[in-house]
């Protein structure tokens, strides 16, 4: 519980998430019950970058669909802007691990499948939606179909349409995983680029060390399954970040408490 | 891309190979022209008899179409029900399934007598057989909606009607029209069962008076227009694939 703990001694404002003695247990039929979080304790932020870092199956992505009302926990308090998750919210916005366009859409059109199931639509919508694009780099390929796109281009247009309806959160579930490491590192930029200009509070999937360390405010290390908090601290370099950080003493630092966490350094 | 160009040219000479066997064998061999008509004749025929064999062909291209259409009319909404339904799944399949396994050409007799010798009967044949991929091929291609997009769809809170008709319907095209492709080329199948078994018109009709009659370059001209009907509404539809979705086809060269 020292990370719980951790968290409640900030003194600051109302956290914007609070997560308390989160629990869940998957039910199979003629088996027991596997679980896959154990206790999570901790608060987000507002307007932070908060990553999960945990070994692959320990329970994560899992944690990250309960906040975002995907999938009901097991027991625990789950708060978001001062209400319990129940359910998907409007002011959240998902990526996934695959970019998940829809092939029958044109990139614009996909970046813009949020506001046509709010029903909004218009001139004003479609320049957000473009204006993302054209943060991306993506412009020209506005009309032009996923499959014409390489798999970097479609995750950031998946980028784009967690984005387009300005949500207060945005989970993001391993969206570089499937990526080439200079790819990678150039999207890493880019969400940091993205965040730079919007507000919204954001909670990243990660196995990756150096990838938790170099985009966070804070890294939550998550343990083996059963998952509990291994570790949590806040990283306190500067933004912008730049590649030449990756190579600082204080960097290095925090990669090796994270590896410490995790157990893969004694 | 020089190799895409000339693949056209493999089935060419192929079949213009066959061609040139069959007719050298019918020269050689003296072969009576009621038994086997050389492909000679069979163009002659083609050309010479094509005002007859024309008239005849649109009663059979009706049936097949009209027959393949009340297919996707009924089989795609039945496929909705099925692919969203627990219970209508459970109810409804293994009656489609033994409906399947009855032959067709059993069942025209019966199918004959309910409609008369006019269109219906052919019609009704040709939706019977044209109907099961529809509904199977939809039915599996509703149930294979990725489920990174179904998710996608519930964190974003859209209704099961968006759900159905932005994600999941969208998502089964490719699977209808594979199941439309099949579905056709057996609609017209369809429709020669029912003029066979009782008619007195289209080219199945054609086809077997002029075997009755000997006549046997006109009825293999016949069947030759048969086949050219079937590849016809088979490149329809494939066209119409190609039109209404682009993506599946880009996708997968």
């Amino acid at each position: 519980m020292a990370a719980a703990s951790r968290g409640q001694s900030q003194s600051a404002p109302e956290p914007f998430g609070t997560f308390r003695h989160v629990r869940k247990l998957f039910e199979l039929p003629g088996r027991p019950d596997v679980v896959a979080i154990e206790d999570i304790s901790f608060d987000l932020p507002d307007g932070k970058l908060v990553s999960l870092l945990g070994p692959s199956g320990c329970g994560k992505t899992t944690f990250l669909k309960i906040v975002g009302g995907l999938i009901p926990a097991s027991g625990g308090i789950i708060q978001i802007g001062g209400t319990e998750v129940r359910e998907p919210h409007e002011d959240f916005g998902m990526a996934f691990q695959q970019p998940n366009l829809m092939p029958w859409r044109t990139v614009l059109s996909n970046v813009l499948f949020p506001m046509e199931i709010r029903r909004e639509s218009g001139q004003s919508v479609r320049r957000r939606a473009q204006e993302l694009l054209n943060l991306v780099g993506l412009t020209e390929f506005e009309n032009a179909y996923p499959s014409q796109l390489s798999g970097g281009m479609q995750q950031r247009a998946a980028l784009c349409r967690a984005l387009v309806h300005e949500p207060k959160l945005l989970l993001m579930d391993e969206p570089f995983g499937a990526l080439d490491e200079l790819t990678r590192m150039e999207m890493q930029d880019l969400l940091l680029e993205i965040r730079s200009r919007t507000e919204a509070t954001t909670m990243l999937v990660t196995h990756s060390i150096a990838e938790a360390v170099y985009l966070s405010d804070i890294v939550v290390v998550f343990s083996k399954r059963p998952a509990v908090v291994a570790d949590f601290f806040e990283v306190g370099l500067p933004y912008p970040r730049t590649t030449a950080m990756r190579y600082s003493p204080e960097f290095t630092a925090l990669e090796h408490r994270a590896g410490r966490a995790l157990g893969i350094i004694r | 891309m020089r190799r895409r160009t000339y693949q056209w040219l493999y089935p060419v000479v192929g079949f213009v190979f066959i061609l040139a066997v069959w007719q050298a064998y019918v020269d050689w061999s003296q072969i009576s022209k009621i038994v086997l008509p050389s492909p000679a004749d069979i163009v002659r025929t083609s050309i010479s008899r094509y005002d007859l064999l024309l008239r005849e062909t649109w009663p059979t291209a009706l049936e097949s179409i009209y027959g393949f259409a009340l297919a996707v009319l009924i089989g795609i909404p039945m496929a909705v029900a099925i692919a969203n339904s627990r219970v209508l799944n459970l109810s409804l399949y293994p009656i489609l399934i033994a409906m399947q396994s009855v032959p067709k050409v059993a069942v025209a007799p019966i199918i004959l007598v309910w409609f008369g010798l006019g269109l219906q009967s052919k019609l009704a044949i040709a939706f019977l057989v044209a109907f099961f991929p529809i509904v199977v091929d939809t039915a599996t291609g509703l149930r294979a909606t990725p489920q990174g997009l179904l998710e996608l769809a519930r964190s974003l809170k859209a209704s099961a009607w968006q759900t159905f008709w932005k994600v999941q319907f969208p998502a089964a095209l490719p699977f209808v029209f594979s199941g439309a492709k099949v579905a056709i080329t057996l609609a017209v199948i369809g429709a020669v069962i029912g003029e066979f078994v009782g008619s007195v018109q289209g080219l199945g009709n054609l086809l077997l008076s002029a075997n009755s009659q000997l006549n046997s370059p006109l009825a293999w001209a016949a069947l030759v227009w048969l086949s050219v009907l079937g590849i016809v509404l088979f490149a329809a539809v494939a066209l119409l694939e190609r039109l209404l979705i682009p993506w599946a086809s880009t996708s997968s060269h």
